[in-house]
């Protein structure tokens, strides 16, 4: 394998490997699009393991991302400093979750984070609606909606506090066939 | 006494007046300092006493006794009570169970205990993978914000994982929810910790020879391990081509292209396998084969002429062994030169090649099989919450698709609402009934025709092309391909004739619609291949005539290959390019012709039951195939993006793959692997061509070859004796089969079991629930009393 790049050591692609589900080849090819996202800030040595976040409006305007409903949701679920901006280190796990190799349990505590508008640790009501909102664009009534919220309350909630915890949701995406085929995206 | 304890609660800590969120535990800490204070003293203690009790036991001090946690909540603190009900809020915020994945230090301790139990348990493996949502204990929370206990418990994890064997430790280390940077440095810690093992068994005298050279080797292998991975990914073809076709048009559609690529594997295993062990050897020993006519194009199409006495077919293939410079003498007279050291026996290659291609093909459906199988089982329940959280096909990015997607989920909400607010169904049952006997009688009647169509056609043919006999070659080229291209013919028009006959049942559910579409196109299809390999067997009507019949059997198949694919290509012609320039220069319609994924894959199906159907007759089909595979997937494409707009119709892609692929499996694969085994075991082989010339069947040669090894080497009786008493005993089949049956009773008693633990830890769920709310207003009346004495 040739060894004339000089963005990471083998150490770092190495430690990528171990950590992510990427191969070295993506790893490359996963920094030549953070870097084409915005060339002035993202250095080319990334050997010293420089400290470059890129803000989300960026992240965002990506052509995986842009027409996702749920972008801003994505982002900030993966981002360490709480305003939405990735380091290089959260672009890499925001994909290698959300690439095809990513086992179940994996995706869904993600999942749950994306859905989680409000951050409190349970999808309420008012994250389902938010969630339908941004899947219908807004189609439904508000009573559909209502229904809805209520009717998945009613089917996922076991223990009967009105709210999805982290175990009723996993449940329920342990019973749903597609959720490993449509939770992915391909870089 | 029991120390006072002011029950300060700070008010207004969230914005907008929502719950209060545990990932603000500093506020929450501050508020209950004093308390935690106290309370660690208690647990202190506590520890030492689980530390004396379960000395063997390496970090599980962690497992604080659940006594301990809870027991602070006792009505002994508190002089002041909260002025809200925001402080029963707050710890219900932080309770262990809501807490997972948000603290860093839960989610280290979360992982530090299961790496534990794994441990524990590497004895004896896990039954089954289900997650367990480990509740981290009531001490992580409190660390949690202190940076020195959390580079502690990274300590602990690192020591953990360090006692798990290599792979296990990097599939925690991959399916662990931390933040990559966390990883790395866990990892750093982990590498850290193994290096200074080897330099110590560098120094010494091996301390743990076993351990040492097991994680080197590991290591080793490791690399090795992702530079082959990175290897096939490249070597994939189309993984921008499957990128844009999944944003534009989703999971459902890209299935078609999935199992293209699937199918191309199979191929290609089976190829390999029959390449490396007789085309090739056959290629360098070639045998004194009649002179074969001239090159010309129609070769390709017809597969006859040149390439009948080529390595394409059966009866090209010697009967001999390929390297014994003996073949050449007549029988009978004594050979003077010595026996060669590496007896190469062809005919025997040629049985044990395609015998071992048809068990490679099967172990690898079969695990195709089994891993959809896991992934697609449907529930009856949740219908609604999986539809809203699930629907959402992420790699859809085009603009036009995401909104063709929104437009999907919003109907199919809408006819799930409508389907339980209104459980009362429609009018005339009984008309409906009725319409669809008629409908089915009608699909079975055309299919019939077909079949009888096909049947004196080639009666007819035998006529024809016996009367034919003497006139020029085209003539003959030209009769010979008027079946193939009539069967392909009826294929491709009757699927459509069944779409117009669905149009016109009206049925309630599109996957019902589908399943019918599919259905009645596998019985057209099974029933005239069964035909056909009826007749190609009996060889009353076609081959009749040959001498060769084997290799005009394989003729046979690859012209029908051949048609198949001419007809794919002029389906995909008139179907997607024509039609849509139809709708859009005469009908000026914005819309576009749909891909019509279950026709496409069963139209695969049927091409690779070809190739199965073949193989034994002539060992390069796999290449024809594999070809046609590969032409397909790029011109489906360029059709696919040109011609075509997403599917309106709702699909489960993930429950259709498994459907595909059990399709492939069972009538596809069985029905191959059957017709191979009967033409093996009763057809008698023709006596002037092929590798089994002049023996009674072809499974005689292996029995031949048996006896001729006891005869050479006394020594190996063992062999010959296994051969005949348990390969060809009919017992070993009935005590196998019976095992197999016992062994799935069992697997469904365990599942049946199961499934009544689910429903009684369902109902324990539910009632901790409620044991929960209970004892929260327990605590509020006993607090809201206090406050009302005082």
């Amino acid at each position: 394998m040739g060894n004339k790049q000089t963005i990471f050591t083998d150490e770092q692609l190495d430690a990528y490997q171990d950590c992510t589900f990427f191969t070295r080849k993506e790893i490359l090819r996963l920094h030549g699009r953070y870097y084409e996202m915005a060339p002035n800030v993202v250095p080319m040595d990334y050997t010293k393991d420089p400290d470059v976040k890129l803000p989300m409006q960026l992240i965002i305007n990506m052509p995986e991302l842009k027409e996702n409903p749920f972008k801003e949701r994505i982002v900030s679920s993966f981002s360490e400093d709480g305003e939405g901006s990735l380091s290089f280190n959260d672009f890499v796990d925001m994909f290698s979750v959300l690439s095809e190799m990513a086992p179940r349990e994996l995706k869904a505590i993600y999942a749950f984070k994306i859905y989680d508008f409000n951050t409190d640790n349970f999808i309420c009501k008012a994250d389902l609606e938010k969630t339908l909102n941004k899947l219908t664009k807004e189609e439904l009534t508000e009573e559909e909606i209502t229904l809805v919220c209520e009717k998945v309350i009613e089917e996922a909630d076991m223990d009967g506090d009105g709210k999805l915890g982290f175990a009723d949701f996993e449940n329920m995406i342990s019973k749903a066939p597609d959720f490993l085929s449509t939770f992915h995206i391909r870089i | 006494q029991p120390p006072s304890i002011t029950l300060h609660v700070p008010e207004g800590s969230e914005s907008d007046g929502q719950e209060p969120s545990p990932d603000n535990e500093r506020a929450l800490h501050t508020s209950f300092h004093q308390l935690i204070l106290e309370q660690s003293s208690l647990i202190e203690a506590g520890l030492e006493l689980e530390m004396q009790e379960r000395a063997r036991e390496s970090p599980a001090y962690l497992a604080v006794p659940e006594a301990c946690a809870t027991a602070w909540p006792e009505p002994r603190q508190g002089e002041e009570h909260p002025r809200h009900s925001s402080a029963s809020l707050q710890i219900l915020a932080s309770m262990p169970s809501r807490t997972i994945g948000r603290s860093l230090g839960a989610v280290i301790s979360q992982y530090c205990n299961r790496t534990a139990r794994l441990r524990r348990q590497s004895s004896r493996p896990p039954l089954q993978q289900l997650c367990r949502a480990a509740r981290p204990r009531a001490l992580s929370l409190l660390w949690a914000r202190d940076r020195q206990a959390v580079s502690r418990r990274r300590r602990l994890l690192v020591k953990e994982l360090l006692s798990l064997s290599p792979s296990q430790c990097s599939h925690m280390l991959l399916t662990m929810p931390l933040s990559l940077a966390e990883k790395r440095i866990l990892r750093r810690q982990l590498s850290g910790q193994r290096g200074p093992v080897r330099q110590r068994a560098h120094g010494w005298a091996p301390v743990s020879p076993c351990a040492w050279s097991r994680v080197c080797v590991g290591l080793g292998c490791r690399g090795l391990w992702y530079r082959l991975l990175s290897l096939l990914r490249a070597a994939q073809p189309g993984h921008y081509a499957l990128k844009q076709i999944g944003g534009r048009f989703g999971s459902s559609v890209l299935s078609y292209f999935l199992f293209l690529k699937t199918l191309l594997m199979l191929n290609f295993f089976s190829f390999f396998i029959l390449l490396a062990f007789v085309v090739v050897l056959q290629a360098v020993y070639p045998s004194a084969s009649v002179s074969s006519q001239p090159f010309s194009g129609l070769e390709l199409l017809t597969g006859a002429g040149h390439f009948t006495h080529s390595l394409l077919y059966y009866g090209y293939y010697s009967n001999a062994t390929l390297n014994d410079p003996c073949t050449s003498t007549p029988e009978g007279s004594v050979c003077p030169l010595p026996a060669p050291l590496l007896p190469y026996n062809l005919p025997l290659a040629y049985l044990f090649s395609v015998g071992a291609s048809f068990l490679v093909t099967c172990i690898l459906l079969v695990y195709s099989v089994s891993r959809s199988f896991r992934e697609s089982v449907k529930s009856s329940t949740g219908d609604l919450a999986i539809k809203v959280f699930c629907a959402w096909d992420f790699k859809v990015i085009q603009r036009r698709s995401v909104k063709l997607q929104c437009e999907n989920i919003c109907t199919q909400l809408k006819e799930l609402l409508a389907e339980r607010r209104s459980r009362s169904r429609s009018q005339s049952r009984l008309g409906q009934g009725l319409v669809l006997l008629l409908a089915w009688l009608l699909a079975l009647g055309w299919v019939s025709g077909c079949v009888l169509a096909v049947h004196y056609l080639l009666e007819h043919m035998h006529v024809v092309s016996a009367a034919s006999q003497g006139s020029g070659r085209w003539q003959q080229e030209a009769i010979q391909m008027v079946l193939p291209l009539v069967v392909s013919l009826l294929n491709a028009l009757v699927p459509h004739l069944f779409n117009l006959l669905a149009m016109w049942e009206k049925q309630d559910s599109p996957v019902t619609q589908v399943s019918v579409a599919i259905f009645r196109n596998l019985i057209l299809k099974v029933v005239i291949l069964s035909l056909l390999c009826y007749h190609w067997l009996s060889r009353s009507v076609i081959c009749s005539t040959e001498e060769c019949w084997e290799t005009c059997v394989g003729q046979e198949l690859y012209r029908f290959m051949v048609m198949d694919f001419i007809f794919t290509l002029l389906d995909t012609l008139f179907g997607e390019l024509i039609w849509r320039l139809i709708l859009e220069k005469r009908l000026k319609t914005k819309q576009r012709p749909e891909f019509d994924i279950a026709r496409n894959v069963l139209e695969l199906i049927y091409g690779q039951t070809l190739t199965w159907l073949g193989v034994l007759f002539a060992p390069l089909l796999p290449a024809v195939q594999m070809l046609k595979l590969l032409l397909l997937f790029y011109i489906k494409k360029t059709s696919l993006l040109r011609n075509c707009q997403s599917p309106s119709k709702p699909w489960q892609a993930s429950r259709m793959s498994t459907v595909f692929i059990t399709l492939l499996c069972f009538p596809s694969f069985l029905g191959a692997a059957a017709f191979l085994s009967y033409t093996i075991w009763s057809v008698q082989p023709s006596e002037t061509c092929g590798p089994f010339r002049g023996l009674e069947t072809i499974y005689k040669s292996g029995k031949r070859w048996v006896l001729v090894l006891e005869k050479s080497n006394p020594n190996i009786t063992w062999f010959a004796w296994v051969y005949q008493h348990l390969l060809e005993n009919t017992c070993l089949l009935f005590f196998t089969s019976v095992a197999l049956i016992a062994v799935i009773y069992f697997n469904i008693q365990v599942v049946r079991g199961h499934q009544r633990v689910i429903c009684l830890l369902q109902e324990q769920i539910a009632n901790e629930g409620e044991d929960k709310l209970f004892l929260m207003q327990k605590l509020r009346s006993v607090y809201e009393q206090r406050g009302r004495r005082c």
